[in-house]
């Protein structure tokens, strides 16, 4: 009986797997299952990333994720992909609001800004007589699209 | 059976679910049975199970608010299946950049406008005297300045300014 662990004639059962390991995206390693080579989440969720998946999975779930984009066109998932990611991040760190509270936040700012621009635009009308009239909500209405 | 004890019926979460209504159910107080389809999209997008666990983490008072900005998102991304909400954010980052630009150039303007009016002997006087108007246009970047910081700090996700869904997998430095 061989009691050498290394004996070269032992075919270790854990090549194959060993080298799909070593290949695994940061989803199939989180999982702990085989990641095949037609993985839809691997080309999204790299090894390199672990914690970018954790988050995707604790909100979203990994077979939503999975499925989310499978549904989409193969050019719009890394997008898709990285819209999730963000989405999950401003979850993990503000569990109540998440995103809708960054939504908040900047709109908060617009308004902060218009009225600054507005009370700015009143002040030059006011101390530049010589320039023609002009409206301080002039421009602050304009889409940027 | 699925009635809930007492004979109310089910909130929307049980009864998709099909499961019997608990007295503490987590989700009925904010999924009620005559909104059927506000369960059904966070379901579809997070997760029943999800959604309890973050439920669960928080307060009971913040539950409520927790549940609608979830149902918020949840629409969003039905709505835009590759973006969701993050395409709101992105063309509300530009609207705060466009802004900002044109408050600079009003800035500008007045500074302009301010060297016009004064005399040279009184400009030359007035270097280094700070009169009120100044110290509230200061006062207020100032503040603003935090609150520029502020964001930014929350948008640590993207550099201020840019698409934050340009450039995947780039976004490594938040993420090791």
């Amino acid at each position: 009986m061989s009691t050498s662990s290394h004996n070269s004639n032992n075919t270790s059962p854990s090549p194959i797997i060993n080298e799909s390991n070593q290949r695994r995206c940061a989803a199939c390693k989180y999982l702990r299952k085989r990641c095949s080579r037609d993985c839809v989440l691997s080309p999204y969720f790299p090894a390199s990333l672990p914690h970018r998946f954790a988050c995707v999975h604790k909100i979203f779930g990994a077979s939503n994720v999975a499925r989310t984009l499978q549904q989409l066109p193969v050019h719009q998932r890394a997008q898709a992909a990285e819209a999730m990611s963000a989405e999950a991040y401003w979850r993990v760190q503000d569990p109540v609001y998440g995103s809708v509270g960054v939504i908040n936040l900047l709109q908060q700012h617009i308004y902060m800004n218009q009225r600054e621009l507005a009370r700015t635009r009143a002040h030059i009308a006011i101390h530049s007589p010589t320039r023609g009239p002009c409206s301080p909500w002039a421009g602050l209405w304009t889409s940027p699209i | 059976m699925d009635r809930k004890t007492g004979g109310s019926s089910p909130c929307a979460s049980c009864k998709l679910l099909r499961r019997r209504c608990a007295k503490d159910c987590i989700f009925a107080p904010y999924f009620p049975p005559d909104d059927p389809h506000k369960f059904a999209i966070v379901h579809k997008v997070f997760g029943a199970s999800n959604v309890s666990k973050m439920l669960q983490e928080l307060p009971v008072h913040q539950r409520g608010d927790a549940a609608s900005s979830l149902v918020y998102e949840a629409n969003a991304r039905v709505r835009d299946p590759v973006y969701g909400c993050v395409g709101a954010i992105s063309y509300l980052q530009n609207q705060v950049a466009q802004l900002q630009m044109q408050l600079a150039m009003a800035q500008a303007e007045i500074l302009c406008v301010q060297m016009q009016q004064e005399t040279p002997f009184a400009r030359e006087q007035k270097i280094g005297i700070d009169d009120d108007d100044d110290h509230d246009d200061k006062h207020f970047m100032l503040q603003h300045s935090g609150f520029s910081h502020g964001v930014n700090q929350f948008m640590s996700f993207s550099s201020p300014g840019t698409n934050v869904v340009q450039e995947p997998l780039k976004r490594e430095s938040l993420w090791a």
